[in-house]
């Protein structure tokens, strides 16, 4: 493959041409499978994007849901996304910025929900989790709870719950916790 | 390349289950393998003139502890082994082996070779390399020694523990083996310029991260260049050796990109890492592990208001430790120590140091037949299984015809009046692609998206500038299309690698090295 006297050969054109160059940024793979996700977006009319950074930072941007139906709407709930070089190998890590009351999402804004830890798969991308992500606003689970309280008590007094997301979107405290206004 | 400290205690450990070998995968074999027969790897090991079982011991001995005082053995005597190799002729050469006793002196004077990480593995590339004949290498790791390496990163003594990796390597390895010139890269793997890497004739791997490996790989397969017929141009073409260790397992492959498959072609291989789901963290932990990442990725956030996790932080990896016994305790979990909390947290796997010399000797091997072509190269990946008896395994992968990092790509031949407009047109006519609503991405500048719509306003202006101002002037360049291609009829989301070139410009013969 390689020729020990090829490489003696090609010794003296690389030195003729070692001019001044400027650097070039490598893309990587996971920025390109990125760059065609976003590219083919399918927003549902609940859902926006932003990009923080501009246009040429792709890997870092907020999606921000307004939920036209169920327990949370009238609400506006902004989710970072952090994509790594390594995606789709690995998911994008996901946090909820928006303080929620809700049973899959805890106060540090962890959210719970299958697609990005133990079930996702390269095959998944932008659009599933968006998708994902307005349905934990349609249907709130309390089988698989971040926030212990809240779970509990969508599960034995769904009307309590309705009033306590109501007043956290609202701005107010739900038992000790304060929940800035989001509605 | 992500952060790859190991500070803690003693224990044999190495990082990261993804990073390295996946057992023998099965799909998409291609025919037969041929595997080369083990013997070879012992043979490279140049052996002083006496070759009696007692001297052999003796060298041994003395590599496995460089301190102590041993003479240098005599030139010719030193190389006799390697100097076989390259001297006779064979029924498994390369069609390009050219038997001849000077062939080593041009691999120790004219082959540069890079090794990337200085860890258990790129220790031993270093010493295998440099007992092979190769002169001219460099290392290059961010990594500073810790404590815990020393078990096995056999250059480092108690003495070195906080100096960089590379730099004692390095030092270590000259000191051993006369004639040897290392030059060390005490930096990221990102910190370098293309320029730096252009200048190898080889790439060796010794690395533990999908992250790092998939970055060299992109820079590597970077260089290479297609002609009209889509047939790699030789010139181009820098192979790498590629190393990894986990536990007991290892592999070690050969990529030549436009040849074998590269590791992006691949990447399906190593699957993603296991993640617990949080709610079973938060809610109904069941093991040490649960009870350990609990603390590790809510309890951490929950109490530190916004303060990041640093796992170098021995007091930070403490708190985790602490929490996680005390959640333990609560659910009747046991089994959370502060070494399986080290190891949960930083995705550690214990690293075996008979692993890492093996691999070495298979990566060390595959660079010095590449090189000299005098047996041919494993084709393509080597797995090693040191499990429950010892397997060794040579799969055939193939490459990915449309693989965005090491396929040839579409050329598409523009004036330098072209504007991105006209480009994007052309996408839609040409022939091999049809690719309708194109957005096109150039070396992570967003020339145009067509969704969502922020970005599309953003971009939008670009739509009238000539393609050849957007690509600052280069005679030719690779961007990326993604858009609704035709496929057997139906129209299907698609990404694809194309080559721009300008008619009427130039090309010097490092340009286009450069930009491809
Ligand atoms: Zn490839």
């Amino acid at each position: 493959m390689i020729n020990l006297f090829k490489i003696k050969g090609q010794k003296k054109e690389e030195a003729a041409s070692a001019a001044g160059k400027a650097p070039v940024k490598k893309q990587s793979a996971g920025e390109l499978r990125l760059h065609k996700d976003i590219s083919e977006l399918n927003l549902p009319k609940t859902t926006s994007i932003s990009f923080p950074n501009g246009k040429d930072d792709l890997m870092n941007f907020e999606i921000i849901i307004r939920p036209d139906e169920g327990y949370y709407m009238g609400g506006t709930f902004v989710f970072t996304f952090q994509v790594s070089p390594s995606y789709p190998h690995e998911p994008p890590k996901v946090k909820c910025k928006t303080k929620v009351y809700h049973p899959n999402i805890d106060l540090e804004g962890n959210v719970c929900l299958n697609i990005l830890r133990e079930d996702w798969k390269p095959v998944l991308n932008i659009n599933t989790v968006i998708y994902g992500l307005n349905l934990l606003f349609t249907q709130p689970n309390d089988e698989d709870p971040l926030n212990h309280e809240a779970a509990v008590v969508l599960r034995d007094n769904p009307k309590m719950f309705e009033a306590n997301v109501k007043r956290a979107m609202a701005g107010g405290y739900v038992g000790q916790h304060y929940f800035p206004r989001c509605a | 390349m992500r952060d790859r400290h190991l500070c803690f205690l003693i224990g044999e450990t190495g990082r990261n289950p993804n990073a390295a070998a996946q057992l023998a995968p099965q799909p998409s074999v291609r025919g037969g393998s041929h595997s080369q027969p083990a013997p070879l790897l012992f043979f490279l090991v140049p052996s002083p003139s006496e070759s009696s079982k007692a001297s052999r011991t003796q060298r041994a001995a003395a590599m496995a502890s460089p301190d102590a005082e041993q003479p240098a053995p005599t030139e010719p005597a030193r190389w006799r082994d390697l100097d076989m190799l390259l001297s006779r002729p064979g029924n498994l050469v390369e069609a390009s082996f050219d038997p001849s006793p000077t062939l080593r002196d041009l691999l120790g004077s004219l082959v540069e070779v890079l090794v990337v990480g200085a860890g258990g593995l790129g220790c031993e590339l270093l010493k295998d390399l440099a007992l092979s004949g190769f002169k001219k290498l460099h290392v290059i790791d961010m990594d500073t020694i810790d404590v815990s390496n020393l078990n096995r990163q056999f250059l480092f003594r108690v003495q070195d523990v906080g100096k960089s990796k590379a730099e004692v390597a390095a030092k270590r390895v000259m000191e051993r083996v006369s004639g040897v010139n290392i030059v060390p890269h005490f930096c990221r793997i990102e910190d370098k310029e293309l320029e730096f890497y252009s200048q190898f004739h080889i790439i060796v791997l010794g690395l533990d991260s999908i992250e790092a490996r998939s970055y060299i790989n992109s820079v590597a397969c970077g260089f290479l260049e297609y002609d009209s017929n889509d047939n790699p141009l030789p010139e181009t073409v820098k192979p790498m050796v590629d190393g990894g260790t986990e536990g007991f397992k290892g592999h070690a492959r050969v990529i030549i990109p436009g040849t074998t498959p590269c590791f992006e072609c691949n990447i399906w291989l190593f699957p993603p890492q296991v993640k617990f789901p949080l709610c079973t963290l938060a809610e109904t932990p069941r093991t040490a592990a649960h009870c350990i990442e609990y603390a590790h990725l809510i309890k951490w956030d929950e109490v530190h208001s916004g303060k990041p996790f640093d796992a170098d932080d021995a007091e930070h990896m403490q708190w985790i430790y602490s929490e996680a016994l005390k959640r333990a305790e609560l659910f009747g979990i046991s089994g959370v120590t502060y070494s399986l909390t080290q190891g949960v947290v930083k995705n550690i796997i214990p690293a075996i140091a008979s692993t890492n010399a093996i691999i070495s000797a298979a990566c060390a091997l595959e660079a010095f037949k590449l090189i000299s072509g005098c047996s041919k190269s494993v084709s393509n990946y080597l797995t090693y299984n040191g499990l429950e008896g010892t397997h060794i395994k040579v799969t055939d992968f193939v490459r990915d015809k449309d693989c965005l990092v090491c396929g040839p790509g579409t050329l598409i031949e523009l004036d330098t009046s072209s504007t991105l407009a006209e480009f994007i047109k052309m996408l839609e006519e040409h022939p091999k692609l049809r690719i309708s609503k194109a957005s096109v991405t150039h070396e992570g500048n967003n020339l145009y998206m067509q969704s969502p719509e922020v970005l599309e306003q953003m971009t939008r202006p670009n739509l009238s500038v000539p393609m050849f101002e957007l690509l600052k002037g280069v005679p030719c360049a690779t961007v990326h299309a993604t858009g609704m291609a035709e496929n057997n009829g139906k129209k299907v989301s698609s990404l694809r690698k194309l080559r721009v070139a300008f008619k009427g410009v130039e090309a010097s013969n490092m340009d286009t090295t450069e930009s491809s």
